[in-house]
């Protein structure tokens, strides 16, 4: 089976967001980068469809040459080989970014059985370039998944709603889109990294389209004053928590 | 006049989607519904605000179907010519209108927090789970937008509710992807979105073990167990437990952080909680700013008292 993951980098970011000056950046200056977690867990589960099925695991990625970063990273936990479509750097809205995807995935010229995604990436969060990606392969999608088995050339999906889960069929070739919680991705081992230094990364030039949705600034919103009270770490403190349990009427 | 797609699951309307309707109906005065199948929700649709209720009526439609759900929608768009199109900002909402958004090759803005139509059309989303805002243009000729949950209100506007059906056309592959089976939850009892009160454990609960804690706590208060995500990714706990940006997005009566810093991903989880208790060694971890009441300590030291003291009071 010949899969592909899509992934993108994106800044990690602690517990605030600090602003570039003009507010339409965040200040990546400070920040490591990495991928959104739903795509950790898209990667883990190529590698292992891969293990018991055979074929091979392509990633591909838009964006500067640092995302390569991003794609030794995950090479290291087993894909087989990436792509980094390189870009100007600017920030593509979801059509573009599935238009430059889409041209990536032609001018590499392999076929697919399966193509994964995060459902939506961390920072933008769009929820949409797979399923625009889906409509130009012209394949069908699921979206959300949270776990999936492949047998004979179909696709069982899971997604989780409310308490419940729903089950979706899809025959391959077809767009999955994953969520957090689908597996626990395992971190690079040395001997992983070791390999991925001499892995391919091939590069395409791909140019964006400009964005219809057109960022202007970035807000971080104002958090409620919530004069926080502070209580002792003996028992005075916990018999202040069982007042508050019972001024809720948790106690009643 | 703006079409509203309202989701519905087994009898009941999507109360996000009762949300896009209020703000639909704040934007233009004619907000009119979709939905499939479902005549029996147009009297509600109408208290919120709908005067025509347009029910797909397919033999496919049955059940939640996305891609078939958006072509009925993509045909409604051709024959009505809303100038905007909202739903909600769920995972069905947004897979929804992704799909129209893919069919009529237009720009797509999820999880909107304000919108102002016009030209040009202006809209603040979510980004980051919340955590930070977008303001942004679009370059459009219809807006597809959906509303981020519970950034407002559903506010009551009666409006007619008439129905009118209609039979979409649908192709065989607009049908490939629908729902096969239901299956219930892996475990019984209260389940953390629905749950009034939430403990939840971080890194600083130091392993697995130490959770029965909180198992004690949340049992004595009726509610349920949760953690961040350094704890799933570790394996420590299901990530079915998960509050967070990834995980699941809760708003309980009472949250007790015990031992989590308070990330911004995890604080797009819990941060909506009415009342937030913190409980970790570190003083300037994010989530003590945030918390109503916060306790300075260990946890191993702390959760224990407190338990003796709600289990006297409880008289468990």
């Amino acid at each position: 089976m010949e899969i592909l993951v899509c992934i993108k980098r994106v800044p990690l970011v602690g517990s605030t967001f600090i602003l570039t000056d003009d507010a339409s950046e965040i200040d990546t200056r400070r920040l490591g980068f990495t991928l959104s977690p739903h795509e950790e867990c898209a990667v883990e589960a190529a590698v292992q469809l891969r293990d018991a099925h055979g074929g091979s695991v392509t990633l591909l990625s838009l964006g500067t040459a640092e995302t390569e970063e991003q794609l030794r990273e995950q090479l290291a936990i087993g894909a087989d080989r990436a792509i980094l479509a390189i870009t100007d750097g600017s920030e593509p809205d979801p059509q573009a970014t599935a238009a430059a995807l889409l041209e990536a995935i032609r001018a590499d010229g392999a076929q697919f059985d399966l193509v994964l995604l995060g459902s939506e990436s961390a920072d933008v969060a769009g929820y949409q370039t797979g399923i625009r990606l889906a409509h130009a392969l012209g394949l069908p999608v699921v979206t959300g998944v949270k776990g999936l088995t492949v047998d004979a050339g179909v696709a069982r999906c899971e997604r989780a709603v409310g308490s419940e889960r729903e089950v979706y069929s899809v025959a391959l070739p077809a767009v999955i889109t994953v969520k957090d919680g689908l597996n626990i991705p395992r971190y690079p081992s040395v001997p992983g990294r070791i390999k991925a230094r001499k892995k391919e990364v091939s590069t395409h030039e791909v140019t964006l389209a400009a964005p219809r949705i057109v960022k202007g600034r970035l807000v971080v919103p104002a958090a409620a004053a919530k004069g926080t009270k502070v209580l002792d770490a003996n028992e005075q403190g916990a018999a202040a928590l069982v007042d508050v349990f019972r001024e809720i009427g948790l106690l009643a | 006049m703006i079409l509203v797609h309202v989701d519905h699951d087994r009898g009941a309307v999507d109360a996000v989607s009762l949300q896009a309707l209020t703000l639909a109906r704040c934007l233009d005065s004619d907000v009119q519904a979709v939905i499939m199948g479902g005549a029996e929700f147009a009297p509600e649709l109408g208290e919120y605000g709908a005067s025509i209720v347009h029910v797909a009526e397919h033999p496919g439609l049955t059940d939640y179907a996305p891609q078939a759900t958006a072509r009925a929608i993509v045909g409604l768009i051709n024959s009505l010519a809303p100038t905007a199109v909202l739903g909600a900002g769920t995972a069905r909402g947004n897979e929804v209108l992704a799909h129209v958004a893919a069919m009529t090759d237009l720009p797509f803005a999820a999880d909107c927090t304000e919108i102002t139509l016009g030209s040009p059309v202006r809209v603040t989303r979510a980004r980051w789970g919340g955590n930070l805002l977008e303001e942004s243009t679009v370059i459009t000729t219809t807006l597809f937008a959906t509303v981020f949950a519970h950034a407002i209100p559903a506010v009551q506007s009666p409006a007619a509710g008439a129905v009118s059906a209609f039979t979409p056309e649908l192709s065989p592959a607009d049908l490939a992807v629908v729902i096969i089976e239901r299956a219930g939850a892996a475990s019984a009892g209260v389940t953390l979105a629905e749950a009034k009160v939430v403990v939840s454990g971080g890194r600083g609960m130091g392993g697995p073990e130490s959770f029965s804690l909180l198992e004690d706590l949340a049992g004595l208060l009726g509610g349920t167990v949760g953690c961040s995500r350094v704890v799933t990714s570790a394996g420590w706990r299901p990530h079915a437990e998960q509050v967070g940006q990834t995980g699941t997005k809760i708003a309980p009566d009472l949250y007790i952080a015990c031992g989590i810093s308070g990330a911004t991903q995890h604080l797009a989880g819990c941060k909506n909680s009415k009342t937030l208790i913190a409980i970790n060694t570190d003083p300037d971890a994010p989530i003590m700013q945030i918390a109503d009441y916060a306790i300075v300590g260990d946890v191993h030291a702390v959760l224990p008292q407190v338990i003796a003291l709600t289990r006297a009071a409880t008289g468990a």
